[in-house]
């Protein structure tokens, strides 16, 4: 490959692990959260007893998927009281962290689609067939309504987020056949094309942490020096811009897009250190922006 | 998209203002108009294309209704098609089953991907007295009023194939009647004369499903090679008379006697040839009895009232046996 790597600049700049921090920790509770999970089927001892749609933990804390609880509320079936509870409690959660916190630090497709993305980097594949983000949303409201229709869960019978964590679990199948075909889905037809624009998962989280206060913010957005490695390497580029280039138009530098999954990817790949978490609150425009430093212009967008 | 769709609509009036007056908009502004048209398309493009893949998914969960013959859903469970609305696929109730016999459809199982399951034959269901299936359910999937294991559902047995039940061949196997955990009155062994030697009897093994639960370990331990007792869901294995029939003698035990008048019932006349009598056949006025041997024999005088009608002291009819086909 000619072209440079992404993330070489913030190697360089602030070395190996602080520039895979985030990384570095978001795989490691996505690995936590499914060891939990099969600690009890491969090694007899049950922390988490379950899967992603409804688990229980050291016996008392239920937790429940909100998306599938509503489904199956649309279908006029009542949970139980455990399970209503387990889904208020994963919703008060997400509401606070920010709903695709779900995507991107419990999901197990998370893990398969970013190395798709990183894949297709790495290999320079270029060109996509092209899909409005927005499409997720368009299934979402089909398969809640699909539901209501119907009478039967609709997503669950496809969906591929619950079908890997529980063939994880309890015996893959044919399983393993979709994931692979979302591999290579994102890979050679649709850059970012599961969890960016089809997965309705994502959608119902996105929308669940649409005021969500935990959000990554760009501060020093008046150090960027345009090397377009946060663009590159986050799984929803669109969010970044009206934060990152907010100074033209006196926007406030949090990313405040649902959409955006606190991966912190962005954080890692900038080389000078223009991201980092913070809350929706602290959306003042900086106050060094007046006079940009080491020769970032302020650009015009 | 819905905040494109807000967007636009707020800005509506304005839109139709331009539409009609474009020439004389800059040209930054005349693009409005064919936003609004791009819009309307692209929300037609996503309705169509999604709705497709959500018509496609709806036909596909109408198939999952189907649920294959040999998968018994697990204690308590709801019928099919509230079962799929109910269940959020969690596996607990296969996590606290203590015989695994539960499993949880694979993608490729005929069964609703991540629904629990057995197949009796396999592992069938012990009916544990806690019922800790039904207890682990977060939802109404497993019905949680289901407290007695023995009021269990899960589907009912059927003796399938009389051709090769050794029972019924005459043998004394016995073996589903023996280990139903509801022994004698989920299935009882019915003594029946066997025609084949004309001097043995026949132990027929016979479900009830009133007490049946579909458990499953009558098809399990049936040693032929394929079960010749099995367990179906209920709505394959049971028939169903319609509301409008009753049973008269049930209905008379209940009325404490006939309910019609009994004097002005009129017998008809048998039509056969003369002399002949047909044994077992209620003819109020015979009074005959079948001839010794003949099935029915043992049951004496064939009353000329209906049982439950005889009158006190009334005229003891004389059995007089004719025999078939007795000379005149």
């Amino acid at each position: 490959m000619n072209a440079k790597r992404v993330g070489a600049d913030a190697i360089a700049a602030k070395g190996w692990l602080a520039s895979y921090k985030w990384l570095l920790l978001r795989r490691t509770v996505q690995i936590a959260v499914l060891a939990l999970f099969l600690l009890g089927p491969l090694a007899g001892i049950w922390i988490v007893k379950g899967n992603l749609n409804y688990s229980v933990t050291l016996g008392f804390l239920p937790l429940t998927d909100p998306y599938v609880a509503l489904q199956s509320l649309l279908t006029g079936q009542v949970p139980e009281r455990l399970g209503l509870i387990g889904a208020a409690i994963v919703l008060v959660f997400y509401l606070l962290v920010g709903g695709r916190v779900y995507c991107s630090w419990v999901c197990p497709v998370n893990i398969v689609t970013d190395t798709a993305g990183w894949l297709r980097r790495r290999l320079g594949i270029k060109g996509s067939v092209h899909l409005a983000r927005n499409t997720r949303y368009w299934i979402l409201g089909m398969t809640l309504v699909g539901s209501a229709a119907s009478g039967i869960l609709l997503w669950e019978l496809i969906n591929p987020v619950s079908m890997l964590h529980r063939g994880l679990i309890f015996g893959l199948g044919f399983a393993w056949v979709i994931v692979l075909m979302i591999f290579l889905f994102d890979l050679f037809v649709m850059s970012r094309g599961w969890c960016g624009r089809l997965c309705p998962v994502g959608a119902f989280y996105s929308l669940l942490g649409r005021w969500s206060p935990v959000r990554v913010s760009a501060p020093a957005r008046a150090a960027c020096n345009d090397c377009m490695d946060c663009f590159e390497v986050c799984p929803e580029p669109q969010v970044i811009r009206p934060a990152l280039k907010g100074a033209a138009t006196g926007a406030g530098p949090v990313i405040l897009s649902p959409a955006c999954t606190n991966c912190g990817r962005c954080i890692d790949v900038c080389s000078k250190d223009v991201f980092r978490f913070g809350t929706r609150f602290s959306n003042g425009v900086p106050a060094n922006e007046a006079a940009p430093t080491d020769g970032a212009l302020p650009l015009n967008s | 998209m819905l905040r494109v769709g807000a967007g636009l609509s707020g800005t509506d009036p304005r839109l139709i203002t331009m539409a009609s007056t474009n020439e004389r908009k800059p040209a930054q502004l005349r693009k409005a108009p064919g936003a609004r048209r791009q819009f309307l398309l692209d929300s037609a493009r996503m309705a169509c294309g999604v709705g497709m893949l959500g018509l496609g998914l709806g036909l596909y969960a109408k198939q999952t209704q189907a649920l294959p013959a040999t998968a018994i859903r697990p204690p308590g469970a709801l019928a099919e098609s509230d079962f799929l609305g109910a269940c959020i696929r969690c596996g607990l109730c296969v996590r606290d089953c203590p015989y695994d016999t539960l499993r949880l459809a694979k993608p490729e199982t005929p069964v609703a991907t991540g629904t629990p399951y057995f197949i009796a034959r396999d592992i069938p269901c012990e009916m544990c007295d806690d019922i800790p299936c039904v207890k682990a359910c977060p939802t109404g999937a497993l019905n949680h009023t289901l407290t007695d294991i023995n009021k269990a559902k899960m589907g009912l047995a059927a003796l399938i194939d009389q051709e090769t039940c050794l029972n019924f061949l005459g043998l004394r196997c016995d073996v589903c009647y023996r280990v139903c955990p509801v022994i004698d009155k989920a299935i009882t062994l019915e003594l029946v004369p066997n025609p084949r030697t004309g001097r043995h009897t026949m132990f027929l093994p016979t479900v009830h499903s009133e007490h049946c639960t579909g458990c499953g370990k009558c098809e399990k331990a049936c040693v032929t090679e394929e079960a010749a007792i099995k367990v179906l869901p209920i709505a394959l294995a049971k028939g169903a008379l319609g509301k409008h029939y009753q049973l008269g003698w049930e209905e008379q035990k209940k009325a404490g006697g006939s309910l019609i008048d009994e004097k002005s019932m009129l017998d008809l006349p048998d039509r056969m040839p003369e002399g002949v009598r047909l044994p077992g056949h209620y003819d109020p006025a015979s009074g005959m009895t079948a001839p010794p041997g003949a099935p029915g024999s043992g049951a004496g005088a064939i009353p000329n009232v209906p049982p439950g009608m005889e009158r006190a002291g009334g005229p003891v009819v004389p059995s007089t046996p004719p025999g078939l086909g007795a000379a005149k």
